[in-house]
């Protein structure tokens, strides 16, 4: 006998989805997550489109802590150029947004089990046939006909099925950020600061999170993170700018900002969201593509159980769809990511002194590439759409 | 996972112990330090890290490069090689 027919490490916004698609298509179904809590610790800016969430779920008051429709960006030297957001996006309270998306996938018919660090699979024939975990100290072994790897940034379960999940120093953004309170900003407007001088090889947010609260977090590019604290510039940034903000919360974590992976399958698995390396490269978000290849993943996996076919070759349909759906725009993305690398500080300084001149109304992306054509214009503008999803 | 797998808790007596296996494992744990947010575990090119809800462990296939001495947020990390240890 076969416990599951589907067996999801990690229970995130991706595996949380992958679980709901699986579970609602009649796939016996569980989730393992290793914390205590799905959805704690908070791990994250919490931004995302309103479009984006809408495809998957209908935005419910209680997740959201911020509704945005302005950005800003910032230069290395401070000069602010703001947009109006043509769409709407958000700020989550990712604690209960996670919690929901959980429940919604139980209601489905998925079992969960948290504090359960699955640490080994069991492998046949060079095929995944079940996980290894640990339940409070306890060994524990359950086969599956598939198992889908939404383990995040950690990515160990890929590596245990022989895939390449390793990320590159120079794709890996060491980050911090802090949760604070008393602090008084435009609660409906998200806030980057861009260059080396806030981030060095990535940027510094602030976002709002309702009731005079803001998440205010940063990210270093690994290889600049040896000389670069992000503990230390955020600590920093926060006593110069928000003398009288309280910390409310302080984590840790990394954002994966490589390419996805080559193989995101092998025989009797399927990896998606962080685990896959999914985020969109140049604005760090990973929430809607993580659920967006989760609810792939778990699709694909309902055909596979009709066809019996649990090989790389029986899951083709999950690369396949999901380059279709988000992987070929990420690869524009990363080749973005690339390019802006070579950005100074002066230049970013120059193209924002200009854009300053353009009256806020004005500036439509349009008006962005004629300004700043002398300047390095293709790539403003896709950092920009990037950024506010124009 | 062949060998002996050596565990650092993040509490003060494992880690002496480590001190005391040098040469078998460089990478050391400041204690009571760690956030547990798995970025050093993503970025090791030997999957030496092994990171559950609330203790991180050093395995014993390290080959001491130093990646995740760097890539740490909080400078959790530190390798035995260097003298000269980091402080706040
Ligand atoms: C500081 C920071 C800020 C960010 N800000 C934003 C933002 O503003 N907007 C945005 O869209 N994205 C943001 N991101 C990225 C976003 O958080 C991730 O892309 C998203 O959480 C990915 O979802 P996931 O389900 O793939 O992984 P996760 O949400 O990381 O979930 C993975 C789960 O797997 C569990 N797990 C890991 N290993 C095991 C194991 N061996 N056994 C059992 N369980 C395991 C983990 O405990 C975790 O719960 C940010 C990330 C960071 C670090
Ligand atoms: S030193 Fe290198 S091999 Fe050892 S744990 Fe760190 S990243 Fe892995
Ligand atoms: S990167 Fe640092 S804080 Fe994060 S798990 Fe590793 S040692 Fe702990």
């Amino acid at each position: 006998m076969i416990d599951f027919d589907v067996i999801v490490v990690g229970g995130g916004p991706a595996g949380t989805m992958a679980a709901h698609a699986a579970a609602s298509g009649g796939a016996k179904t569980l989730i393992l997550e290793k914390d205590r809590d799905i959805g704690y610790p908070v791990r994250c800016g919490e931004a995302v489109s309103d479009q984006g969430l809408r495809q998957f779920v209908e935005p419910q008051p209680e997740w959201i802590a911020a509704t945005i429709t302005k950005i800003r960006m910032r230069s290395p030297n401070n000069t602010a150029i703001d947009f109006e957001s043509k769409m709407a996006g958000y700020v989550l309270h990712r604690r209960i947004f996670d919690y929901a998306l959980a429940n919604r996938a139980s209601q489905a018919g998925a079992e969960i089990q948290t504090r359960a660090y699955v640490d080994g699979l069991v492998i046949e024939n060079d095929t995944v046939k079940g996980v290894k975990y640990q339940y409070m100290g306890e060994n524990r072994t359950l086969s599956a006909k598939l198992v889908i790897a939404a383990d995040g940034v950690e990515s160990r379960v890929g590596r245990m099925a022989g895939l390449r999940t390793a990320t590159k120093l120079y794709d890996m953004e060491s980050a911090y950020q802090a949760t604070v309170g008393n602090i008084d900003i435009d609660q409906e407007m998200i806030d980057f600061y861009i260059g080396e001088n806030w981030a060095p090889g990535g940027y510094l947010w602030v976002f709002p999170k309702g009731n005079r609260m803001a998440n205010i977090g940063l990210g270093v590019v690994g290889t600049k993170a040896k000389d670069y604290n992000s503990h230390d510039l955020i600590h920093n940034f926060i006593k110069t700018y928000y003398p009288k903000a309280t910390m409310l919360t302080s984590v840790c974590g990394g954002v994966p900002v490589a390419q996805t992976l080559k193989h995101i399958t092998a025989n009797g698995i399927m990896l998606t969201g962080d685990a896959a390396r999914m985020v969109n490269p140049v604005s760090g978000g990973g929430i809607i593509s993580g659920m967006h290849a989760g609810k792939i993943a778990g699709e694909v996996s309902i055909e596979a159980l009709k066809t019996g076919d649990y090989s790389t070759n029986g899951l083709e349909a999950y690369p396949r769809r999901w380059r279709k759906a988000g992987g070929k725009n990420h690869e524009a993305l990363h080749r973005i990511s690339d390019s802006i690398k070579d950005i100074t500080d002066d230049q970013l300084n120059k193209i924002a002194a200009k854009l300053e001149k353009v009256p806020q109304k004005d500036r439509s992306l349009l008006k962005i590439f004629t300004t700043v054509a002398t300047q390095k214009p293709k790539i403003l503008l896709d950092v920009t759409r990037a950024f506010t999803g124009f | 996972m062949a060998g002996i797998k050596f565990e650092i808790m993040t509490s003060g007596s494992c880690e002496n112990q480590f001190r005391y296996l040098k040469g078998l494992i460089m990478i050391l744990v400041k204690d009571n330090r760690c956030d547990f947010c798995g970025t050093c575990v993503a970025v090791c090119p030997v999957d030496a890290i092994e990171l559950r809800e609330a203790d991180i462990a050093i395995l014993d296939n390290c080959i001491d490069c130093d990646i995740c001495v760097w890539v740490c947020p909080i400078e959790v990390l530190y390798s035995d090689k260097e003298e000269e240890v980091k402080h706040d």
